[in-house]
């Protein structure tokens, strides 16, 4: 299903495209707290970059890219860091997913605290994403009898 | 039977447009949805979200803000859907493989 593609131009376009798709992925990731964007659409956007390579180069060398294994275990670490956030609130001394309380460990006011805590929730989402559409593929790919 | 399938999808989008109708124009500030104050005389929460996500959390994006902060739970929940469903894929297609290697 996936072999590599005898096309020389799709293999270097797609090359070339991906670790733009990343940056700008990130971008929407980061940027999710001024403008239009989040975990779930960066997440999105990152798995598009992977599975590009996917596509284009075959299941084989994009191995060497991202493992087949890798995409369950970031997902469940990302899924990990939103709940994570919310215990480590609890255990600074506040309501479960409360940030306010995390300017007891970083060095910024209360309300600043509660940007900080969506930016981790969204590193956690945009992680979870990402990993879970790519192990779908990989998953989905395991009953190809190729 | 396939006919009636048809009229049915009809009677019932027709319907749904009719229905419609009925809802408040977009932005509309009479509606009861953007009232500062619900029918039951409580204040409601959007306007309160809308007011307060600045001075809250200082992010500019109120949605953001809204999904992650006001409304974590939702944001968790979803995450964990997406979860379930990754997780139900590595089950269910991966077991398979492995039935059939058993057998080789």
């Amino acid at each position: 299903m996936t072999r590599k593609s005898d096309n020389p131009i799709v293999s270097l376009v797609s090359r070339i495209i991906s670790p733009f798709i990343m940056l700008f992925a990130l971008y929407v990731i980061f940027h999710g707290h001024y403008s239009p964007g989040g975990g779930f659409q960066g997440g999105t956007m990152l798995a598009a970059a992977v599975l590009l390579i996917r596509l284009s180069a075959g299941n084989e060398i994009a191995q060497l890219q991202f493992k087949k294994d890798l995409g369950t275990i970031l997902g469940s670490i990302g899924v990990l860091v939103y709940f994570g956030t919310g215990f480590l609130v609890m255990l600074l001394g506040g309501k479960f997913l409360d940030y306010k309380y995390l300017a007891k460990i970083l060095p910024v006011s209360e309300v600043m605290a509660r940007s900080w805590g969506i930016l981790f929730v969204e590193i956690g989402v945009g992680i979870a994403v990402m990993g879970l559409l790519v192990a779908i593929y990989d998953d989905l790919l395991e009953g190809d009898p190729l | 039977m396939k006919f009636v399938n048809y009229l049915i999808l009809i009677v019932f989008g027709c319907l749904m447009i009719y229905a419609s109708m009925g809802l408040p124009s977009r932005g509309d500030t009479d509606a009861i949805l953007n009232r500062d104050i619900s029918p039951v005389n409580s204040p409601n929460a959007g306007v309160h979200y809308i007011k307060n996500a600045y001075k809250d959390a200082h992010t500019p994006n109120m949605v953001t803000v809204t999904l992650a902060d006001y409304r974590g739970y939702d944001t968790m929940g979803e995450t964990t859907v997406i979860f379930t469903a990754g997780i139900i894929c590595f089950l269910l297609l991966r077991k398979k493989r492995n039935i059939n290697d058993k057998k080789e």
